[in-house]
């Protein structure tokens, strides 16, 4: 399940949702992701968010499926959102759930870094009256390329 | 019969703000590049020399990623971004 959108969302529906992937569930790891307050700049109040609409969304299915392919992984959920958010608003989840924990969480890191640099969303942050378009991070490709 | 030879081309992010183009269409020609389509639209002059390497750009063909000797053929969808930056 892939949700790309403005709009909040629960975390709490999230889980009840991975729970419910069948009774060979036994773990369940999920990741959230928030806008802080500082980054490229400080004093950040908020992020704008863009998409490439359809190229995302494959984007993410193939992360999932690889996941998929290397552990076991009974259900995932990706939830991204777009467009301008606010200091300390939710920006990602990640759910995976699994028959163990060590398959949830390595496949729930997984798709969480593979996502940050392969997924095609942009920040750019807002401080005030400026703006800044963030640079991808060598220790985002780094932690990406771990995996490979 | 012209809009059937033609390649629509996308920018996002920095280069779509700094180019204020979020899309365009040019004529495909036989043995066009995404490499050489970048050359082509850097000689604009402006803010579109960047496109010519003085930043790194992404290239995706019909919403995969891609290189720049990838051919391109009429209807195809080019998308030039900056590196992805999300999560």
């Amino acid at each position: 399940m892939i949700r790309i959108e403005q709009q909040d969302f629960d975390p709490a529906e999230e889980y009840r949702a991975l729970r419910d992937s069948g009774s060979g569930t036994g773990a369940i790891a999920t990741f959230t992701g928030l806008v802080r307050d500082s980054g490229d700049m400080e004093g950040v109040t908020g992020l704008f968010l863009e998409h490439y609409p359809g190229m995302t969304e494959q984007v993410i299915q193939g992360l999932i499926r690889e996941a998929s392919e290397r552990w076991d992984v009974r259900e995932a959920r990706v939830i991204h959102r777009v467009g301008y958010l606010p200091l300390g608003e939710q920006i990602v989840f990640v759910g995976v759930c699994s028959a163990h924990r060590g398959d949830a969480f390595a496949a729930c890191e997984f798709i969480m870094d593979a996502l940050k640099t392969s997924a095609p969303f942009w920040k750019k942050e807002i401080s005030g009256d400026s703006e800044h378009w963030v640079e991808q991070k060598a220790s985002d490709l780094d932690r990406s390329q771990s995996w490979e | 019969m012209a809009a059937d030879n033609n390649i629509t081309v996308k920018f996002f992010a920095r280069l779509r703000e700094e180019l204020d183009t979020a899309s365009l269409t040019v004529e495909a020609r036989p043995g066009l590049t995404a490499g050489q389509l970048l050359h082509d639209l850097a000689e604009r002059g402006g803010n579109w020399a960047q496109l010519d390497g003085a930043q790194p750009v992404m290239i995706a063909v019909n919403q995969l990623m891609t290189k720049p000797d990838k051919t391109l053929h009429p209807g195809d969808e080019v998308a030039f971004f900056p590196p992805v930056t999300g999560g």
